[in-house]
């Protein structure tokens, strides 16, 4: 026997084998079971976690983080900007009651720009 | 169905529409190469069900890795692990010689044929002595039509490894049945 014919042989032999025509739906009926016990376990879950008061303060801790570290780094930046005038005030003031009072104008005008720059 | 067997999927529903159609192409494959495996339809029906759900539970990451590669080749990397398994876990080899294949017997039921059939189950009975690698890739190549590349990487090989052992296990699988039937003729 050729080799052609030998891997002809083996291919005759080798015939794919059709799954017994009840598998299909059966395996269909067992996903789809699986797809809807996993939406309804979401689903459940979320409730019941949203009925237990020890979830609230996850549920509240993302938003108040990202308050305070956006208020943080607003802060910083006006710091950054208003000791960045330090020299030019020095420069202008008559005193330092002068300075203190241009400082803190200073700095309510440049609170004024971020957050301006942040509402935008 | 809204998306292709392989294609990258975007909601929940797509992934289950895609997988829906991915497990109708592909159910006699997996079916067929359990079967081959284990050597009778109980097991291969029970290894065929635990591939899909398994294929399942990784369809999404499956998705996205293959960078719309064909997902045949993961699906009978999976069945392939789980016949390992199988193995494994119960100690055994097949035991049904796959000689009795529903296919093979509705073939060759004339008396016509007997010689024939004989020559057939020679071959299925070389296939299952060969070693696990090369009875497996010659599985895929001729039970489910798979190329060189296909089964690379279902056997997790490079495609020049692959097409070595497909040529060996043809060599060693025509020396066990040139064997055999010189046996039986002297």
């Amino acid at each position: 026997m050729s080799t052609w014919d030998f891997e002809a042989r083996l291919r005759e032999a080798l015939a794919p084998v059709d799954p017994p025509a009840d598998l299909e739906p059966r395996l269909e009926m067992t996903l789809g079971s699986l797809v809807e016990m996993a939406a309804d376990e979401l689903e459940a879950w979320e409730l019941k976690s949203m009925k237990d008061p020890r979830n609230w303060p996850r549920a509240a801790l993302g938003p108040a983080a990202a308050v305070v570290v956006g208020t943080a780094a607003a802060a910083g930046l006006v710091v950054l900007r208003t000791r960045s005038r330090r020299h030019k005030r020095r420069a202008l003031a008559r005193g330092p009651l002068d300075l203190a009072e241009r400082t803190l104008r200073d700095a309510a005008r440049e609170a004024m720009r971020v957050f301006d720059d942040i509402g935008r | 169905m809204a998306a292709a067997p392989d294609s990258a999927p975007g909601t929940k529903a797509q992934l289950d529409a895609a997988f829906t159609e991915l497990y109708r192409a592909h159910l006699r494959d997996v079916y067929s190469y359990s079967y081959y495996r284990v050597g009778n339809h109980h097991d291969a029906e029970d290894l065929t069900e635990q591939t899909f759900l398994q294929a399942y539970r990784h369809f999404e990451r499956a998705q996205r890795e293959s960078q719309g590669r064909p997902l045949r080749p993961w699906l009978i990397r999976i069945a392939h692990n789980l016949a390992a398994n199988y193995y494994r876990d119960r100690s055994r080899r097949p035991q049904t010689s796959i000689d009795d294949a529903g296919a093979l017997a509705e073939l060759h039921t004339t008396e016509g044929l007997v010689e024939d059939r004989e020559d057939l189950n020679r071959i299925l009975e070389g296939v299952r002595r060969l070693p696990d690698d090369r009875r497996e890739a010659l599985i895929m190549r001729f039970a489910l039509g798979m190329d060189n590349r296909e089964i690379a990487r279902a056997l997790g090989r490079t495609d020049g490894a692959t097409k070595v052992l497909i040529h060996r296990a043809i060599r060693q699988l025509e020396d066990i049945v040139g064997d055999e039937a010189g046996t039986e003729a002297s």
